[in-house]
């Protein structure tokens, strides 16, 4: 214990005196918002990894894997794929350019100043503004169950008591800081998590031998007995993927791969790293260092997950989730570390969680903030000079806004599996919202300013829609089509039951694709924009 | 059978994640020098040098 806090002493002074370091050299709003648009590459690849993968990655995303077992991997693979490759290479090099050429700060301001829209602005900060604390809640909540379980005290004191850390943390402030604490987390992040996986496989006798264990474990009487409802929805074990068009495979492929393999792109908090370095020379060399780092944190997380129930089972003849009892899919992680892991590393791995929580919360706040301060308040309503003042303020709202979130979120069914789920909606509800419009604003000259606004317009308003009535998981966990219909989602009882395991991204990305195309063809003649401001935004853009 | 593995998607997808990888890395290092024009670097002198200036006149 007395080892536990020295090291959390340690660890919390370095990220102090970075983040002090980083707000020392903060000036301005250029500095505040974007780091002075001079972060090194290693830096920023360090800090976009960091930020995108938190504690909801490792311990919501890890427990799912516990549960459902390798094919999570496929989020790996996108995760790489086009959330490193794809993203820094066909987005990130334009964002970055087209960023400086309309003096863009954040995401919002960067859509609202393409299509000359103060709307698109204050809309996009508003679905940022109300439905990142979803998000934010789970990360908190990954962080909360690990530390609760790590040090034995329940969960409320222990949510409390981050929630007090967090709000001294960011209220430091400026992107320079965060960033600079980032790199050093993710350093943390990765040695840890390359560890984790070289024990696990050394205990499982290696690579080839854990795989094959794990292959053999379904086939156990007692593994078959637990799982005898997961057979009827489509689990074939923890080696292969569930049952074509199963329950499992859709909650799989539509929600947990392409929800947040797809939504990546769209994200507010990793767009604007985009904008913090100075040439494209720098995003050149960040996807090295990038797609390696995401390859550990995600493949690792995922690995073991699948493969704790091979601990679990030779311990106390049972799966990972019936192990975890009332901790369901969120409580898998914690304790498969908290039983089978040295001590030592224990403290190791709390740093682990606590650098993935960390730098997730604290650019999840700051991008929160901005949209509150600069996008809404001061771009969208014109209100003057308040812009850092305001953004604290929103800070501080999104700070208690995601301790109630992630409070109540402790209440909800184990089985629900919050954490991944939560950010699951979000990234979803992201990549209907704004992908279209983005890629658009990106890469197609002609597009009207009205076809923008209607693809956001409707690509939120379908979501929403979409996870509130129809989704069966989400509609029933949030239980307003209950109160108003008298039913957990409207497919109950229909003929189209079915289409209630499918995710909102599948339904409202490409009905918002659909409406900027349509909308955008019929107004072609007519963008909305003078051919100056379009020559300004793709000025040097290639 | 791929290291301990029967499942063709499952396997499929672990060669994948290496080789997103690998082509990450290779992406990278073939780039390495591309990507900073002209401007990008007349923007960043510039900015140095404003840089410097207020170091000088903070110390002044």
């Amino acid at each position: 214990m007395v080892f536990q806090i020295i090291v959390t002493v340690i660890y919390l002074l370095i990220l102090g005196w970075l983040t002090y370091s980083g707000y020392k050299g903060t000036k301005n709003a250029s500095d505040y918002l974007l780091a002075g648009r001079q972060i090194h590459p290693i830096i920023m690849a360090l800090s976009y990894g960091a930020t995108f993968i938190s504690t909801s990655a490792i311990v919501g995303f890890g427990g799912q894997a516990g549960m459902f077992g390798m094919s999570l991997l496929w989020l790996t693979f996108l995760n790489i794929f086009a959330g490193v490759f794809i993203a820094f290479v066909f987005f990130g090099k334009r964002t970055r350019k087209m960023g400086r050429n309309l003096d863009a700060h954040t995401f919002p301001e960067l859509l609202g100043l393409r299509f000359n829209s103060r709307f698109i602005q204050a809309f996009a900060a508003i679905v940022i503004f109300i439905f990142m604390p979803i998000y934010t809640a789970a990360v908190l909540k990954g962080a909360v169950n690990f530390l609760s379980a790590q040090f034995g005290i329940n969960y409320n004191t222990t949510l409390f008591f981050f929630v007090i850390l967090m709000a001294v943390y960011v209220s430091m402030g400026g992107l320079k800081g965060v960033m600079y604490s980032d790199a050093f987390q993710g350093i943390i992040m990765f040695g840890g998590m390359a560890f984790l996986l070289i024990f696990v496989y050394s205990k499982l006798g290696g690579m080839a031998e854990a795989h094959t264990r794990l292959t053999d474990l379904y086939r156990q009487p007692e593994v078959m007995e637990q799982t005898q409802s997961m057979a009827a929805n489509g689990f074939r074990g923890w080696t292969s993927m569930p049952a074509f068009n199963s329950p499992y495979w859709w909650s799989i492929v539509s929600s947990i791969v392409l929800g947040v393999g797809i939504g990546v792109l769209a994200q507010p908090q990793l767009a604007v790293r985009f904008m913090t370095v100075k040439s494209n020379r720098e995003l050149n060399r960040a996807v090295v260092s990038g797609g390696v780092f995401i390859l550990f944190a995600t493949g690792v997380a995922f690995t073991v997950g699948a493969l704790s129930n091979v601990f679990f089972f030779d311990d106390t003849r049972q799966t990972a989730l019936t192990a975890s009892g009332a901790g369901g899919i969120d409580g898998i992680i914690p304790l498969f570390l908290k039983t089978y892991l040295p001590d030592w590393f224990g403290t190791v791995f709390m740093l682990v969680l606590l650098s993935a929580a960390m730098s997730t919360l604290s650019s999840l706040f700051h991008a929160v903030g901005t949209s509150f301060g600069r996008d809404f308040f001061e771009k969208g309503l014109g209100i003057r000079n308040k812009s850092v003042l305001l953004t604290r303020a929103g800070v501080l709202v999104a700070i208690v806004v995601t301790a109630v979130l992630a409070y109540v979120g402790n209440e909800v069914d184990a089985t629900f599996g919050m954490i991944a789920q939560s950010t699951s909606v979000f990234f979803g509800l992201c990549a209907a919202s704004f992908l279209p419009t983005y890629f658009a604003s990106l890469y197609i000259r002609s597009v009207s300013k009205v076809a923008a606004i209607s693809s956001v317009v409707t690509g939120a308003f379908v979501s929403v829609l979409w996870l509130f009535f129809f989704h069966g998981k989400n509609a029933t966990v949030i239980g307003l089509c209950v109160r108003i219909f008298g039913k957990n989602h409207l497919f109950a009882g229909t003929s189209l039951e079915k289409l209630s395991q499918v995710d909102s991204i599948l339904i409202a990305l490409p009905i918002s694709i659909i409406v900027l195309a349509v909308v955008g063809l019929a107004t072609k003649r007519k963008p909305g924009l003078e051919q100056s401001h379009i020559d300004k935004c793709f000025y040097g853009v290639k | 059978m791929f290291f301990g593995i029967p499942d063709f998607w499952i396997a499929l997808v672990y060669l994948l994640c290496i080789g997103s990888t690998i082509l990450c890395v290779v992406y990278g290092l073939v780039n390495w020098n591309k990507g900073m024009d002209k401007e990008d670097e007349e923007i960043s002198e510039a900015q140095t040098w404003a840089e410097e200036e207020r170091h000088v006149e903070e110390k002044l």
